[in-house]
């Protein structure tokens, strides 16, 4: 017998302007008034096809973009103790919030303890200090993590974190099928840029896609990779490559868990991308928009997704920690207001904008609140989130983002060609011959050579530099007695628990790491549940993995 | 590595690290080129380097100064610890300070021994001057 195959086709399937009015009118419209400030109406979206919300999504991924919702205004903090940090996320959930984002300390973030030698000075700094289960369980006290979305920006011992918050929300009863949220983990940008590694790349792949394969097959509300570039451009990349190297990374993700056996589309709809959003107005919006179209174009001609979720590029941008400037530190405000604006202009989902005085420490709340009134300013009172795309159509702006696309594309191509036409064994080898780190270093070099000469002006630093009035009296200190604290709770819980238990829990472990087609989540669950240290589990670790140290070349 | 041949004097030979956990080395790669490109020779040591290890580098490479980079708010503890175990082991060698240092810190790091503090937005010129006069300085 033969069925008759039937496709149910849409009247709208070849008119744009049509299919798109059809899903822009299921969207519902923001509590606003979307006319201007002389009260003329304006309309969702203006120009031509494609529309946003329509492949390659150039213009957005959503039909109406901020029409129906605002950005995110997600801030990024962290600090203290992990009963500290608790008390802010308290507040922060009282007042309405559902979204928790985690910084964590530098000792956290390298895998090593709060006893650890070059700990001192470093615990609860930066962000909170994890060293146990019982740290988890101080930092999410009283919070049900079945109902809050959580954010951790942790990558080379990511599986370690990601198995204390499981094993704490399941002493509470949240199973880790209900757990929502995100971890940067990261790695690959690791060697390239932000220098946070433990193990060589390719054992800490093989910890990605192990938490990839958990998380999909387990944790349907987690997104277990937020591709960064953030990182990138801060150690000095320029945009295109920042776009560039963001997206090979996310490439050689997909690679690496379709080589593991995952069906594309079984994972890519939850992995997200972040962003930096820089000082060069146009060129940010053009990176913006190529990285939509570039994503989009290889997810589905390439590795062949079919899933739009798929090809959406979602990303959070954070404003450039890096132009800002010590010198009359509060006109960093006006550097990171255009740097907010063109983030949104790009169609971010969520937006962190920075501190005016973080080129000097960690912010102030005073300064703090300020960013975020900032994008207040952007979301309510600029009108720029009344229209999708508002900026598509502009012939400059749409040459910048072809011209960011090609210039992303010719670095694919030396990938490609260093990978044998893969991306993935591209990516190992330019981490191998240190191409990422010596382009960044030379980007860096080139543009601190033009401030130098003064062909590049930095306001307040190389031209108009009267009226520094800075004061370092305001900064943020950290108290010290926080490291004494964590030194004394990590003690206690070395002496409370079963050794014997440790022991056992780590070596199952080490047996997991060693036999590759194990997957390692479970027993680095089982780890935490017997309370070994992060610094334990990841010595063990080291033993069957290595410790990458990166080549000493400038 | 080495600088353009100098008829007079040999190069300064400058050694270049960042201690402890701290992972942000973009200054201290620009410094590195600023430096070479300068005539210095450069011993860049990079990350995740220990007091130790850096003082045995200046031994075996008699090197004329230390630079140290620093921006995780460190260089309080840090640099007073990297110029004593220079003095310990009877080493005369100058340590210079660069990265995200509050001005309030720059007399205590002074009164501790670190002969030169660069801060965010230091000149190229700055840099070379400072470590060129930090080690005419040195007995």
């Amino acid at each position: 017998m033969v069925l008759e195959v039937i496709h149910v086709t849409d009247s709208h399937d070849d008119d744009p302007r049509a299919r798109w009015e059809q899903e822009a009118a299921t969207a519902t419209e923001r509590d606003a008034d979307f006319v201007t400030m002389s009260d003329v109406p304006v309309e969702v979206v203006y120009g031509d096809a494609p529309y946003p919300g329509q492949y390659p999504y150039t213009r957005g991924i959503y039909p109406t973009m901020y029409r129906s919702r605002l950005w995110t205004m997600r801030m990024f903090a962290g600090f203290g103790t992990a009963e500290d940090t608790n008390a802010r996320f308290t507040e922060l959930l009282r007042h309405g919030g559902t979204g928790l984002s985690t910084a964590f300390d530098m000792p956290t973030l390298m895998g090593r303890d709060s006893d650890h030698e070059w700990s001192e000075g470093e615990v609860g700094r930066a962000g909170v200090a994890i060293d146990t289960l019982a740290d988890m369980r101080d930092l999410f006290a009283g919070i049900d993590l079945g109902g809050v979305s959580t954010s951790m920006t942790i990558n080379g011992p990511a599986n370690i974190i990601m198995g204390m918050y499981i094993a704490c929300a399941e002493e509470n009863g949240v199973l880790r099928q209900r757990l929502g949220g995100t971890i940067q983990n990261d790695v690959l940008k690791e060697y390239q840029a932000q220098k946070e590694y433990i193990f060589p790349p390719r054992p800490s792949m093989r910890l990605v896609t192990d938490l990839l394969r958990f998380t999909t097959a387990e944790m349907p509300r987690w997104h277990p990779i937020s591709i960064s570039g953030y990182h990138i451009r801060e150690a000095g990349s320029t945009a295109a490559q920042e776009l560039a190297f963001t997206l090979a990374n996310g490439f050689a993700y997909v690679e690496a868990a379709m080589a593991v056996g995952l069906p594309v589309d079984d994972f890519a709809p939850r992995l997200s991308f972040f962003f930096n959003s820089h000082s060069d107005f146009f060129e940010e919006i053009g990176k913006f928009r190529a990285a939509r179209r570039i994503w989009a174009r290889w997810m589905k001609e390439r590795y062949g997704a079919t899933d739009e979720r798929s090809m959406k590029c979602r990303f959070h941008t954070q404003t450039a920690g890096v132009s800002l400037t010590a010198q009359q530190p509060e006109i960093n405000i006006a550097r990171v207001a255009l740097q907010a604006l063109a983030g949104v202009l790009g169609g971010t989902q969520s937006l962190h904008t920075d501190a005016y005085d973080e080129a000097l420490a960690l912010p102030t709340e005073e300064a703090a609140r300020i960013a975020l009134r900032t994008q207040q300013i952007v979301a309510h009172e600029t009108g720029v989130a009344s229209v999708a795309d508002p900026l598509g159509g502009s012939p400059y702006v749409e040459w910048m983002t072809d011209e960011m696309e090609r210039r992303a594309e010719a670095i694919f191509d030396h990938l490609l060609e260093l990978g044998d036409g893969s991306i993935l064994e591209g990516t190992y080898a330019a981490i191998d011959n240190g191409y990422h780190v010596s382009s960044i270093a030379d980007s860096a070099y080139r543009f601190q050579q033009a401030v130098n000469s003064g062909r590049r002006v930095v306001v307040g630093v190389n031209r108009f530099t009267d009226g520094d009035t800075r004061d370092d009296a305001n900064l943020l200190r950290i108290d010290p007695a926080v490291e004494d604290y964590q030194r004394k709770r990590l003690a206690q819980v070395k002496q409370q628990r079963n050794d014997e238990m440790v022991r056992r829990a780590l070596d199952d472990l080490v047996a997991a790491a060693a036999e590759p087609t194990t997957n390692t989540v479970p027993a680095t669950i089982n780890a935490a549940k017997a309370m070994a240290t992060e610094g334990e589990i990841v010595a063990a670790l080291e033993g069957v993995f290595g410790t990458y140290v990166e080549p000493a070349v400038f | 590595m080495s600088g353009p041949p100098s008829s007079e004097t040999p190069p300064l030979r400058v050694v270049l690290a960042k201690l402890g956990f701290d992972g942000h080395d973009r200054g201290l790669r620009v410094v590195a080129r600023l430096l070479r490109d300068a005539g210095c020779e450069v011993i860049y040591l990079g990350l995740r380097q220990s007091v130790d290890n850096v003082v045995a580098v200046v031994e075996q490479e008699d090197a004329d100064a230390v630079g140290l980079s620093m921006h995780n708010a460190g260089h309080l503890t840090l640099a007073p610890k990297m110029v004593q175990a220079l003095r310990d082991a009877g080493l005369d060698t100058p340590v210079v300070v660069g990265g995200i240092i509050p001005d309030v810190d720059v007399e205590p790091l002074r009164q501790a021994g670190v002969a030169a503090i660069l801060g965010p937005g230091a000149s190229a010129e700055e840099v070379v001057h400072a470590v060129r006069s930090a080690v005419d300085s040195t007995p």
